[in-house]
């Protein structure tokens, strides 16, 4: 490499600290060719002999970053998704801190940044014609990977101009795109993944593939919060195939317990190893935790005053009329289909790392979840990863305790090992979604006016989860999500939140708190609506200040459901709407009763407010699956211990939606905001409220604890 | 240990296992072949489903011993029929896959689906890709793309 400087301007994008190296890189007073051969605009385009390389640093867990950040660059740079080649990246230092994905971010942060990292190369190239040609770069123009001068009839191909584009300056504002001469953006196009993911080809994290590769599957702890005290190995070590038996540390926030790794030839050895295993386990007194207890602890605190999250005006003041309820969610783990697995390689200092991550930018270096390399001593630059296709995320993959245990399962072997997670072990060792449970109080005057809300969250805590010496004096914004800034206005409000103590991992799932505390909160709403003898859609858009961008969502639902035309006997309707970090929507739901009395969800009407949206069909989708998860995590059973352990295990314990229970769900995206808002999680938390409001619409009865106590078809 | 023919997508592999593991680590660590998915381990979730002359099996609960070497196992990778073909592009016309980690046990299970009901309903389809999960929640496409993929072979057929 004769790379002498580099020359490059960072883009801030975004709260979270998202940065870009929009660069390139050249031979400071040397213009001979770069030895790489390879010519780097930016280190998200590549142009070599080859053709064009896009990188996308968003790992794609079925979200469709992978066309997403292929399609922005795309399209300012002028080249069809058919001209390019798309790679995922694994935290390489030159792709910077973006490289995660969750939150619904990719769209929302990354839009106008990843416009300009195409549009810059393409001003580039253009600029590195002209100059060949000797014209003006303003009499060029780019069009499917070549630049052209139509006056002369001339064109070059962007693998022509690579080089010469390289030594140019990187324009630190260039010109992007209008809107209306998009080729791709805004249009339903075929998402370039889905070719490989019907043949078989597209290669997850456990589908790793490395040449000596052996394989482990890990004892742990049955009791959560237990550890290893002491194990005996004599019976596994002589089961065929089987090669070691270690002990491998996993840790996950605060929390760190010690297992025991069977290495063997095959994933089928090391599970029959596995079993020979004899272990004894320190639990710590964990083995008498059960669930129930810890529900009533938590109806419990819910006398606590609790800290402040938001407080408006006084509540204090008395009401003509008082309604209070009280509601219920339960732990659910995230079920990913790929169950967790990492293949890691440790040569010397060297480790290289195979995985299906949602924070490749945490496991090399410091990012959003943290610091592998620093928590593990380290250096990033002894780590190399490769990050496949995610097998379904859900928010479990942000956190890397599996990369981490891999990791010292493979300090021990001299050769590469395989570390598959049964979905027993999927399902039974967390991190999990908390529980919420939410005490509910709101007042009306007696003409049926709201004059005050409040909503108190009692709950474990994700922030008292992921570090040690969390000030438990703070309120954890995290865990009161999206109460206290609904766009209602109420005259008088306060959010309050009592930390419970825990001893269980906690992690987010998507659309993280949201996913709880929507149910609870719009629920409520509907309640107070009920009683101030208003329709609940006229109640909320009541609530409403003018321009709201809530307001525009209700009015479009109000539209797409008919909601003014009663529906026919024996079927009713609710709805809810929820805005949060991640995004809005509202939805409405559609249920009726069969002949033996159980509850049929019949349609599921969602409005997603966007801004902007660059593939309609992909909203669809992202939301069409945000409502089957919302419904199997309102009516399936959630996660429970018992004597310290999860109860649950398998799909058969811990369900998930199948076919015959998904519903049919119409899709309405809006752009008319100036705010570009998250695809892949605002689908879900108006479901369970809406699903519970309609069954109230229909048979008068409240549900206020999830997984709803009714029986659906 | 044993040793054991299978036949896997036209092509005869001899391989060194123990006759007790599942096909499915058969297949994918042995073979080699990673188009099939490990889900639940339990035949609870059908991504592992491969076809046995022709029938769909959950191979995580077959022990590769069982089978001979007469036996013609297909794979995701193997899926070379007229109506496979048809059905991968129902898939893509669809775009059905999100993860896609469920999809190639989806289509395996949708393939005998149709040769077994050419002309199903919403329910007969309801019926037989209930076993199979997708946690993206992809359900309403398969039900759409199974209903194009079947549409598309009858009338193909017929031309």
């Amino acid at each position: 490499m004769s790379l002498e400087s580099r020359r490059s301007f960072i883009k801030k994008a975004g709260a979270t600290g998202l940065t870009f190296w929009l660069g390139l890189s050249y031979v400071k007073g040397n213009n001979a060719a770069i030895s790489t051969g390879a010519k780097s605009l930016t280190p998200f385009i590549k142009i070599d002999a080859t053709g064009i390389t896009i990188f996308n640093p968003n790992p794609e867990m079925g979200q469709g970053s992978y066309q997403a950040v292929a399609s922005m660059i795309a399209e300012e740079l002028e080249v069809s998704l058919a001209q390019i080649k798309i790679k995922n990246t694994g935290g390489e230092k030159e792709f910077g801190a973006g490289q995660w994905a969750g939150g619904s971010s990719t769209v929302r942060e990354g839009y106008l940044t990843y416009r300009k990292i195409g549009a810059a190369a393409k001003e580039m190239l253009i600029k590195a014609a002209s100059q060949k040609w000797g014209v003006s770069p303003e009499s060029c123009t780019a069009n499917e990977g070549k630049v052209l001068h139509a006056s002369t009839n001339r064109s070059l191909s962007y693998e022509d101009l690579a080089e010469a584009a390289s030594l140019l300056e990187v324009p630190k504002e260039p010109k992007l795109k209008d809107p209306k001469d998009f080729k791709m953006l805004g249009k339903s196009v075929n998402r370039p993944d889905i070719p490989l993911k019907v043949t078989g080809q597209a290669e997850f994290g456990i589908d790793a593939d490395v040449p000596g590769m052996v394989y482990s599957s890990v004892e742990r702890c049955p009791v959560i919060g237990g550890t290893l005290k002491s194990f005996d190995s004599t019976a596994a070590m002589k089961v065929p195939g089987v090669l070691k038996v270690v002990s491998a540390e996993r840790w996950i926030g605060k929390y760190n317990s010690t297992g025991v790794a069977v290495i063997a030839t095959t994933y089928w050895a090391a599970v029959q190893g596995r079993k020979a295993l004899k272990i004894d386990w320190d639990t710590k007194g964990f083995e008498t935790f059960n669930s129930t207890d810890y529900e009533a602890k938590l109806r419990l605190l819910s006398n606590e005053e609790g800290l402040i999250d938001k407080q408006k005006g006084s509540v204090d003041l008395p009401a003509d009329q008082v309604v209070e309820s009280f509601y219920e969610t339960p732990m659910v783990a995230h079920s990913p289909l790929e169950p967790m697995n990492c293949t890691v390689h440790v040569k010397g200092k060297k480790i290289e790392i195979w995985t299906s991550t949602q924070v490749p930018v945490s496991v090399t270096g410091p990012g959003l979840m943290g610091d592998l390399p620093s928590l593990m001593g380290i250096n990033p630059a002894d780590i190399t990863l490769h990050a496949g296709f995610i097998g379904g995320g859900f928010g479990r993959r942000l956190y890397f305790d599996y990369i981490v245990e891999a990791i010292n399962v493979a300090k021990q072997m001299d050769k590469p090992v395989k570390v598959v997670w049964s979905r027993e072990d999927t399902t039974k060792q967390g991190p999990f979604r908390p529980m919420t449970f939410s005490k509910m109080k709101g007042g009306l005057s007696a003409e049926n006016a709201l004059v005050s809300f409040q909503h108190k969250v009692i709950s474990p805590g994700f922030m008292d989860s992921a570090m040690p010496n969390w000030d438990k004096t703070k309120v954890d914004s995290m865990m009161t999500e999206g109460i206290s800034s609904q766009e209602y206005v109420f005259p008088n409000m306060k959010n309050t939140f009592v930390l419970a103590d825990y001893h269980v991992p906690m992690a987010a799932w998507r659309s993280v708190t949201s996913s709880t505390l929507a149910f609870a909160h719009e629920c409520f709403i509907d309640e107070l609506a009920h009683k101030a003898k208003k329709d609940p859609l006229d109640f909320r858009i009541g609530l409403q200040p003018a321009n709201s961008d809530t307001l525009r969502v209700l009015k479009k639902l109000r539209e797409i459901t008919n909601w003014d035309k009663p529906l026919p006997a024996g079927k009713a309707r609710g709805m809810a709407q929820w805005d949060f970090f991640a995004g809005l929507s509202a939805q409405a739901v559609e249920v009726s009763l069969t002949k033996n009395g159980a509850v049929s969800v019949d349609k599921v009407f969602v409005v997603i407010d966007l801004g902007t949206v660059l593939n309609p069909d992909n909203v669809k989708a992202q939301v069409e699956g945000a409502v089957i998860m919302a419904l199997g995590a309102a009516t399936q059973p959630g996660i429970t211990l018992k004597n310290g352990i999860v109860e649950q295990a398998n799909f058969d314990t811990s369900p998930v939606t199948r076919m015959n229970q998904a519903p049919e769900v119409i899709v309405a995206i809006i752009t008319e905001g100036a705010k570009i808002k998250g695809v892949g999680e605002p689908g879900l938390p108006p479901f369970a409220p809406a699903l519970g409001n309609a069954i109230f619409a229909l048979t008068k009865k409240r549900l206020r604890k999830m997984p709803f106590e009714i029986e659906f078809v | 240990m044993k040793t054991i023919e299978l036949s896997i997508n036209q092509k005869t592999h001899r391989i060194e296992v123990d006759p007790e593991m599942p096909l499915l680590w058969a297949i994918r660590d042995i073979v080699g072949l990673k188009g099939t998915k490990f889900g639940c381990g339990q035949g609870l979730c059908g991504a592992c489903t491969v076809q046995l002359d022709g029938q769909p099996i959950r191979s995580c609960q077959t022990p590769v011993g069982s089978i001979t070497a007469k036996q013609k196992i297909t794979t995701i990778e193997g899926a070379s029929t007229r109506l496979e073909k048809i059905i991968q592009a129902a898939w893509i016309e669809h775009q059905v896959p999100q993860c896609g980690y469920c999809q190639s046990g989806q289509i395996m299970t949708a393939t005998a689906l149709l040769k077994s009901n050419p002309k199903p309903s919403e329910t007969d389809i309801e019926n037989y890709m209930s076993g199979n999960i997708c946690r993206c929640g992809t359900y309403s496409r398969i039900k759409s793309a199974i209903q194009t993929a079947a549409k598309n072979a009858s009338t193909k057929s017929k031309s």
